[in-house]
């Protein structure tokens, strides 16, 4: 009886710190939309000299200036108008592309499976090999291979991404012939697989293609390694780091002296204690390759929504820009903030 | 008389700087460099980043003894030449040296990194040192702004702010500070909060110091060792993100020798004159990799805690 008693209450106390965690994430996450969304208004609304005159060129005669000024709502205050601009975000609509007039929403629709598709196969290849790396570096810490890790980590901190990504194509693609050029797929294939989920591998293996799938592949693997080894580098590191705490701490040492075996202390022991740490470090890794893909995008010619955004901004679609910011910017702080949750609820230590 | 009382002069310089009781505050500063110069001159992987740098420095400042030219002027009759004694890093699609544009283009990327530190310093000392002295909802309001500014996604904030702002360095500079401080405020507000309750704040309140002479004149020299660790460590990429914003065409423009803008002309070239666009990359990669190795090794000096990770 007494023993059901504590069981409950301890359980109800976790519960309602969890609870708290939560409740605590969620004012963070909501403010920082806020804060989002009251720069890109800033940067839409405010801070063009004149934003009639983005949208209608400044030949257009004053009735129908004095028609779009309204329309706006420029004529109102200006917490009214962020407030409206709320209520068309929440709504899904971003405005009007110039350059595809078309809803920018469906735009983003159409770019964005592309640059998820990158960033995930990346962040794939970042986890598969650097937390192993990370792993045997911290285990042979001050060794060959964790010089070599650490100097990787350098490197990778150092490049410039869309530098790497030009050279690795003139190498790769411009001399050995190894993979496919810029672009996601060749232009023969292109518009015959149809459109189920947006990845180009998937609908090629729903539909059986597997010329396209093949040619899809030789398309992704440049770009994806690239990307993939920045995220390695700091996934290794990370990891390194991680397991360096752990493998310093007494029941470490208590293992081994109960005469567990050198791969059991490693894996079973320090890296289960490791594991959540390292998602959230995953969650942010997807996070900044998402944002970061602009560059990578831009030298692969890849359609993705990086792509999307600096065409855009080239062809002063301002909509677009502010549409395109505030949908990868959602998701660059749902990630971070997910991860965050996540490792604050599963994590006793983070609660403290 | 002990060697510790006689003047610089009679004992040398060195025996100055270890003397064990130093006679004045600023022999005990010197002192202190001294040491950490010490150690930080063991530090094989600081001093090699060290050496860049100052690198970097030197050959800005001497631009126009180490160049024949400014690198501006288009001299079409020698296009797209090759490697050779005249042209060290061969010439470029408007026959421009390239080492004359590497050269001068360090200028441009230490005038970037400068920019962007002189602004986003003392933005994040101002906050980070005022929430932790203060506390209270001072302290909440500011951290919860910091966070804000922490979880937004830079690259593209610093795109759609360029976008708006108009392409230039100033405006790019303008962007990257505004997503690059907030980090430093978190550090000062830790390190404010680490010593507010230390016996040299008090005494200095108990004396009647206004709360802006406490922050100014001890707290913030107390927190300038890890602000300075956290610049150079993030100087990479800040040279990076500018680099990527000039490759763009959202950075410097042409015709000044900005190195990621000199990547983006160069692009068509690669396939015939791969020169072009690589060695704009390498400097950057030289330069940035310096920065990070300086800063490994700064922490590493001034931040043992910190050096395992």
């Amino acid at each position: 009886m007494q023993l059901t008693k504590t069981v409950a209450a301890r359980t109800f106390a976790s519960l309602s710190s969890q609870l708290r965690v939560l409740s605590s994430v969620a004012v963070t996450l909501l403010l920082t939309f806020i804060g989002l969304t009251s720069v890109t208004f800033t940067i839409g609304r405010v801070m063009p000299a004149d934003p009639v005159l983005a949208v209608i060129g400044d030949r257009a005669p004053q009735a129908a200036y004095d028609r779009v000024y309204k329309e706006m709502g420029l004529d109102r205050p200006i917490y009214e108008q962020y407030y409206r601009y709320l209520g068309e975000l929440s709504r899904g609509d971003l405005g009007t592309s110039i350059m595809t007039s078309q809803p920018v929403l469906e735009d983003i629709k159409r770019f964005f499976p592309a640059t998820l598709e990158l960033s995930t196969i990346a962040t794939l290849i970042g986890v598969l090999l650097g937390v192993p790396m990370g792993v045997l570096a911290a285990v042979n810490q001050g060794r060959l291979l964790d010089h070599f890790v650490r100097i990787f980590g350098l490197i990778g901190y150092s490049v410039p991404v869309f530098w790497l990504g030009m050279v690795g194509l003139l190498v790769f693609y411009g001399k050995l012939d190894w993979v496919a050029g810029p672009g996601r797929i060749d232009v023969y294939y292109d518009g015959i697989v149809e459109t189920v989920t947006g990845f180009i591998l998937i609908d090629a293996a729903i539909a059986g293609e597997w010329d396209i799938f093949h040619n899809a592949v030789s398309h992704l693997i440049l770009p994806s390694i690239l990307l993939g080894s920045f995220a390695l580098a700091y996934i290794a590191r990370m990891t390194r780091s991680f397991m360096l705490d752990q493998l310093n701490q007494e029941y470490i040492l208590t293992a081994r002296v109960k005469g567990a075996s050198e791969t059991s202390v490693i894996w079973r022991h320090a890296f289960r204690n490791v594991l959540v740490q390292l998602i959230t470090i995953v969650g942010l890794t997807y996070a900044s390759l998402l944002e970061g893909s602009v560059l990578t995008e831009t030298v692969f010619s890849w359609p993705g929504i990086g792509q999307y955004i600096t065409t855009s901004l080239f062809n002063a679609d301002m909509n677009a820009v502010l549409g395109g910011t505030v949908v990868v910017g959602i998701c660059f702080v749902g990630i971070n903030m997910l991860s965050d949750l996540l490792y604050k609820t599963v994590d006793p230590r983070a609660r403290s | 008389m002990t060697l510790d009382n006689k003047p610089l002069d009679e004992i040398g310089l060195k025996a100055w700087l270890l003397a064990v009781a130093p006679k004045s505050p600023a022999q005990a500063r010197c002192q202190r460099a001294y040491l950490a110069w010490r150690s930080f001159r063991s530090n094989p992987i600081g001093m090699i980043g060290l050496c860049i740098v100052s690198g970097l420095i030197i050959v800005a400042v001497l631009a126009p003894i180490l160049t024949s030219g400014t690198g501006l002027e288009p001299n079409l009759g020698n296009r797209l030449q090759p490697f050779s004694w005249d042209h060290w890093f061969g010439t470029d699609q408007l026959g421009r040296d390239i080492y004359d544009r590497i050269v001068w283009g360090s200028r441009i990327t230490l005038y970037i990194v400068g920019l962007v530190s002189i602004i986003v310093v003392p933005i994040g000392l101002a906050i980070g040192t005022v929430a932790g002295y203060l506390g209270g909802w001072v302290d909440n309001f500011l951290m919860r702004i910091t966070d804000i500014f922490l979880a937004f996604p830079r690259l593209i904030l610093a795109l759609a702010l360029v976008a708006a702002l108009g392409s230039g360095i100033e405006n790019a500079v303008l962007a990257i500070a505004l997503t690059t401080w907030s980090p430093y405020a978190r550090i000062a507000r830790a390190e404010v909060l680490s010593i507010r309750k230390a016996e040299f704040i008090l005494a200095a309140q108990s004396q009647g110091a206004s709360s802006a002479r406490i922050l100014l004149r001890h707290v913030v020299p107390m927190c300038l060792p890890s602000i300075i660790v956290r610049l150079t460590l993030d100087m990479a990429g800040i040279i990076l993100t500018a680099a990527g914003l000039g490759f763009l065409g959202l950075g410097a423009q042409p015709p000044l020798p900005e190195w990621g803008a000199m990547i983006s002309t160069g692009r068509q070239f690669l396939l015939d004159q791969w020169w072009v666009p690589t060695v704009p990359g390498i400097a950057i990669f030289v330069v940035s990799l310096g920065f990070c190795l300086l800063g490994d090794g700064l922490r590493d000096t001034l931040d043992p805690k910190a050096s395992d990770r």
